[in-house]
């Protein structure tokens, strides 16, 4: 990757690029549904485990923040409350964020890249098949897939953890916690959260393919363009999730 | 009948490195070509250009009568269906056995029934000697073998024309012997336009009906196979005799001061330098179980005449 500015205006040109590629080639037919199915299954089970891992201590942290912050303003009533938005809105599509660039979205860029590198994809290309419908539509639609799944996951044992840390060990009141859950809390929220999966796991799963094509200089190129893409996959994710959250609170009316 | 592939003006480079410019050939339809050149010339640039996988600064690729360097994304992959590629490496699908592997572009392209595919690819795979090998990973087998598995998976869906990419690098020359053999048997069973990229001087001597040569940049020469190895320009003569006095340098070009030094001790040593008294090695012909198709058959009678007025000269 070259530091002129031409050579990063051109890398983002090109991606984008590639992301209308795909757009366009979704509804090509026959679709690859076997392909899919093999990578939503491969992402899933590369992501599951370590998802649930990060979302305990995840929750965990924010019933702690929010216990205690709700102590000192004394509005303790609010603590289900308040942990049930950060879990919904903010933690979980991150978390899976997070996870699906990190685990998904690396194997998926370090496939690609040596299959790149070996030839494979320009084989492909001269036997007639477009590595974009065969390979990359699959595998993007399949981190979407996973992502939007992941999040629920996420938002589930989030909420879980954040109950058990503060009930059982801050010795909070069950039921006032579970009572207060609805009352900042709404389920446009929750369907907000799962735009912003869907959105993060095709981030994940195009630029992870588009870096994973574009490896060049043998196994090496391969180590560069996984690392490439999870920092760029990392930056755009924080700028869309900005740019959500600031379109969703304009959008949908709040509560209280 | 293979297809004849018009290459004109073709200029190619990376940024301010010129690969190579100007390059302007015709293969002829179902003739064997070879295209030489010292390491790091552009061969497999070229061929890489040729199906449209990189595309030139200037020049025109025709085949079919459709120029290949301005189709569209969607028109090239149907172009493409007319070509088979033979890979450095194979390009084998490193997750799929080699029977998978060769049925690929038959289930991707065609309506073919799984035991019509099982026929085409136990054919094909006999034809390059790997039966028995069809559940083995590319991983689990020799180069030798992924060359020859990428080999049956470029011809199942019968190209009009066939491109290797340095079918002999990394083989034992005993294997080269048998990959040239094979070569030429196709030929003369399919008909398809061949071209082998490769800096192998001694395939290049016997398999082909055409000699390119790039060097420097350009096209140096390109015409028939007599043309080239009794050629008395100095890179031609320099590369198919592989020797270190000529133009050809380890990292680039000489100066023509030691080039013209070089030359004159070597003639001076004995060697021949009088045109046309280069010796024409023999052609590699089709094996015996092949039924020559008449322009086979034109070629082995040449060279049967050619043999027998060398015994009888001797």
């Amino acid at each position: 990757m070259s530091l002129s500015p031409t050579g990063a205006l051109r890398h983002s040109g090109n991606l984008f690029a590639m992301a209308l590629d795909v757009v366009r080639t979704i509804p090509r037919r026959p679709f690859q549904a076997r392909e899919f199915i093999q990578q939503a299954w491969f992402v899933a089970s590369v992501t599951i485990l370590p998802t649930a891992l990060v979302s305990i201590p995840f929750g965990a942290v924010i019933a702690l923040q929010i216990g205690s912050l709700t102590r000192q303003l004394g509005a303790q009533s609010f603590a289900g409350a308040a942990s049930v938005l950060a879990v919904l809105r903010e933690a979980s599509p991150i978390v899976t964020a997070l996870l699906i660039a990190g685990a998904g979205g690396t194997a998926i860029c370090a496939d690609l890249g040596a299959r790149k590198i070996r030839d494979e994809i320009d084989a492909m290309q001269v036997l007639g098949i477009d590595p974009i419908h065969r390979l990359v539509v699959p595998r993007v639609l399949a981190s979407m897939v996973v992502a939007v799944l992941l999040n629920g996951l996420v938002s589930v044992v989030g909420v879980a953890g954040g109950y058990f840390f503060n009930v059982i060990l801050q010795n909070g009141t069950p039921g006032a916690y579970l009572a207060s859950f609805t009352t900042l809390a709404q389920l446009s929220d929750l369907w907000a959260a799962e735009v912003k999966a869907l959105v993060f796991g095709a981030i994940a799963g195009i630029v992870a393919s588009y870096k994973g094509l574009t490896a060049k200089g043998g196994p090496k190129g391969v180590g560069d363009a996984v690392n490439q893409s999870v920092v760029i996959t990392f930056m755009l994710l924080f700028v869309t999730n900005f740019v959500m959250t600031a379109v969703y609170f304009q959008v949908v009316p709040q509560r209280g | 009948m293979g297809v004849e592939i018009c290459v004109e003006g073709l200029t190619k480079s990376f940024g301010h490195q010129v690969i190579w410019q100007d390059v302007s050939l015709t293969l002829p339809a179902g003739e064997v070509s070879v295209m030489l050149g010292p390491s790091g010339t552009g061969k497999s640039v070229f061929l890489k250009t040729l199906v449209g996988l990189l595309k030139p600064e200037r020049g025109s690729i025709t085949i079919q009568g459709r120029d290949i360097t301005r189709l569209r994304e969607h028109d090239l992959y149907e172009v493409r269906k007319l070509f088979g590629v033979l890979f450095q490496d194979g390009a084998l699908f490193g997750s799929m056995n080699l029977y998978d592997n060769i049925a690929f572009p038959l289930r991707e392209h065609t309506r073919k029934s799984e035991s019509q595919i099982r026929r085409i690819v136990l054919e094909k795979m006999d034809m390059v000697g790997l039966i028995g090998a069809e559940g083995k990973l590319p991983g689990e087998i020799s180069g030798g073998m992924r060359k020859r598995a990428g080999l049956a998976r470029a011809l199942v869906l019968d190209p009009e024309i066939i491109l290797f990419d340095e079918p002999d690098s990394g083989l034992d020359p005993v294997r080269v012997a048998y990959l040239n053999q094979l070569i030429v048997d196709l030929n003369a069973q399919i008909d398809a336009t061949f071209l082998i990229v490769t800096h192998d001087i001694a395939s290049a001597r016997q398999v082909p009906d055409n000699i390119g040569l790039l060097f420097r940049r350009e096209l140096v020469m390109f015409g028939p196979r007599e043309e080239l190895l009794t050629s008395d320009e100095p890179v031609v003569r320099q590369f198919l005799n592989g020797r270190m006095q000529g133009p050809i340098g380890m990292a680039e070009e000489k100066d023509a001061a030691q080039v013209e030094q070089e030359l004159a001790q070597l003639g001076d040593a004995g060697h021949t330098t009088t045109p046309g008294s280069q010796e024409l090695p023999p052609r590699l012909l089709p094996g015996p179980g092949i039924t020559r198709p008449a322009r086979w058959q034109a070629i082995a009678e040449r060279e049967g005449a050619l043999r027998r007025r060398e015994v009888a000269g001797a």
